[in-house]
């Protein structure tokens, strides 16, 4: 059993449109369980999971929760499913299998810190996630889930869906409270952070999808039950968007802890007419190329963390032999150029820079001092960057001069 | 076609509400797009400079301020659909319709755009017409949808 069914639990067993469907399979339990706690402990319980970010960052979520409950005032709650890093459609399944998870997380985290209004940040592509999104919250407001006393008690909380516009960047918590308050997604200076200072200068507590759709899990079995699932320093399932040359494509959930070579050989069958892997990326454009001989990493937060990169949103984009490791570069490389916001020059310039510099090594024209320029300008892009896009970027190009540096160097001209 | 009215009408008079009004509206529109006069009156609205308007339209690809075909066709390209041939899909598209990245056929039924990932990499290659998304493509496949487009528009 490779596969542990968690939050994929209820995917093709209920209709997402019907709340009850959701209900009679232990909906909304982990809502009643937590407004029978105090929030303070609700928090606690969460610490005690050691669950981390689902977005691709891994921050501990218990921080950000804890930091936005002691705030004082009106405060927001957004649900970022803005997923537009290539090769992930997880928090798209959720939505569209699961919407009600989502939610109950959403009103749980709510009473736990006290904000009474919460958005969700849909990216714009996503139509039918839109849709079913827009039903689920008129569904709850109808069986006092959502809205004034909730079930009867003193805690009102509203949701409002939010629609993107094809901006990449708006996945980043800044650009998109930014895209929020109606405004182009350009990121914001940090600190102060989001928790302190979000939409409308208040508090915000920004958390994706997946991350969301686990907290009832977490108030159902208990935090310390919890932290038993997966890996010490990365608890719970993680789910696995599964693409490329793979026989079977598709999303798994999966422990933390589980080998990356497994999900591609057990889950996914192994590569397409048994060809070889040239290179597998992780977790998405900004995320790590790496070699076949790396496959028997685990997913693992700390693992990851090697990278310096958003590789934790769990995307496994397998590539074959038939591929040039500088056709991948290239369109990741394009891809930043467009997505880029514009505001700071190391992202706007630099990206223009790294694709002229690709372009030399494509057409057999880049001499060692571009070499050299390529590695320097992947370093400062990455550390001089204002948002999480520019800071992550790189991390393909880095990790391939690491570990494909035969390719750069087949095509440099002496 | 909906008049601007009449989304407007729907919305509180808060920036906020500003890209929701602009994709309800461009969407309900032939031609896909926000002209001068409706960023006018969008301002006026909404109580902002038409520049803001303008500064949000120009910033989010989804938006537009040139008129777009009554079919929009974005073909992904990002590497899940690279390594599953998705140059064949564009090239089989701009052979059909005889144009290129961004261009719009002389009829006005389709525009073309090269776009990023729409989220459906377990099926691709994969391409979104207007707001429906059309899975594991193929030359052939995509023939027959372009040749059903050009009926439906009849």
């Amino acid at each position: 059993m490779i596969q542990m069914k968690m939050i994929t639990n209820r995917f093709g067993k209920i209709n997402p449109l019907s709340i009850d469907s959701y209900i009679n399979l232990d909906g909304y339990k982990g809502l009643k369980k937590a407004l029978s706690i105090h929030p303070t402990k609700i928090i606690d319980e969460i610490e005690k999971s050691k669950i981390r970010g689902r977005g691709g960052a891994g921050f501990p979520t218990h921080i950000k929760v804890r930091a936005l409950s002691k705030q004082l005032g009106g405060k927001f709650i957004v649900c970022n499913a803005d997923e537009g890093e290539p090769g992930n459609f997880k928090d798209r399944s959720i939505l569209e299998n699961d919407p009600h998870a989502v939610v109950e997380g959403m009103i749980i985290l709510a009473y736990a810190t006290g904000a009474s209004k919460g958005y969700i940040y849909i990216r714009g592509e996503y139509q039918n996630a839109i849709k079913i999104m827009k039903a689920t919250i008129k569904a709850a407001e109808e069986k006092k889930l959502l809205g004034d006393k909730i079930l009867n008690k003193s805690f009102s909380f509203k949701i409002e869906i939010r629609s993107g516009a094809g901006s990449y960047v708006c996945g980043e918590e800044f650009s998109l409270i930014e895209s929020i308050e109606g405004k182009p997604g350009r990121s914001r200076t940090k600190p102060p952070f989001p928790t302190e200072k979000g939409i409308h200068d208040l508090p915000t507590l920004i958390n994706n999808v997946e991350t969301f759709a686990n907290f009832p899990h977490i108030i159902l079995m208990g935090g310390e039950e919890f932290a038993k699932i997966g890996t010490p320093s990365s608890t719970g399932t993680k789910l696995i968007s599964l693409s490329g040359n793979v026989k079977n494509k598709g999303l798994y959930e999966v422990p933390f802890g589980t080998s990356i070579r497994d999900v591609i050989f057990k889950l996914g069958k192994g590569v397409k007419n048994n060809r070889k892997i040239k290179m597998v990326q992780l977790g998405g454009a900004s995320g790590p190329l790496i070699p076949e001989y790396m496959l028997d990493m685990s997913i693992d937060f700390d693992r990851f963390e090697n990278f310096d990169s958003k590789t934790g949103t769990g995307a496994i984009i397998v590539i074959d032999d038939r591929f040039d490791l500088f056709d991948v570069l290239l369109i990741n490389m394009k891809f930043f150029v467009h997505q880029s916001c514009g505001k700071c020059a190391p992202c706007r310039e630099g990206h223009v820079q790294i694709v002229n510099l690709l372009n030399k090594f494509i057409n057999h024209r880049a001499t060692e001092k571009d070499l050299m320029s390529i590695e320097n300008l992947a370093n400062v892009i990455q550390q001089t960057s204002l948002c999480g896009l520019g800071q992550t970027s790189m991390t393909s190009i880095i990790s391939s001069l690491r570990y494909f540096r035969d390719d750069y160097l087949s095509k440099v001209r002496y | 076609m909906i008049l601007l009215k009449e989304v407007l009408s729907k919305y509180p008079k808060e920036q906020e509400y500003l890209i929701e009004i602009l994709l309800e509206y461009q969407t309900s529109k032939k031609n896909h797009y926000i002209s001068a006069e409706d960023v006018a009156s969008i301002a006026k609205y909404l109580d902002i400079p038409e520049s803001q308007v303008c500064s949000v339209i120009s910033f989010y690809t989804m938006l537009s301020m040139k008129p777009k075909g009554k079919f929009v066709i974005q073909v992904c390209h990002d590497v899940p659909c690279f390594v599953n041939d998705s140059t064949s899909i564009y090239d089989k598209l701009a052979e059909l319709l005889g144009i290129q990245d961004g261009e719009t056929t002389k009829d006005g039924l389709f525009t073309l755009e090269i776009t990023e990932c729409i989220g459906r990499c377990n099926e691709s290659p994969v391409m979104r017409v207007n707001d429906s998304v059309y899975v594991s493509l193929t030359p052939a496949k995509v023939e027959k949808i372009i040749q059903k487009l050009r009926g439906d528009a009849k």
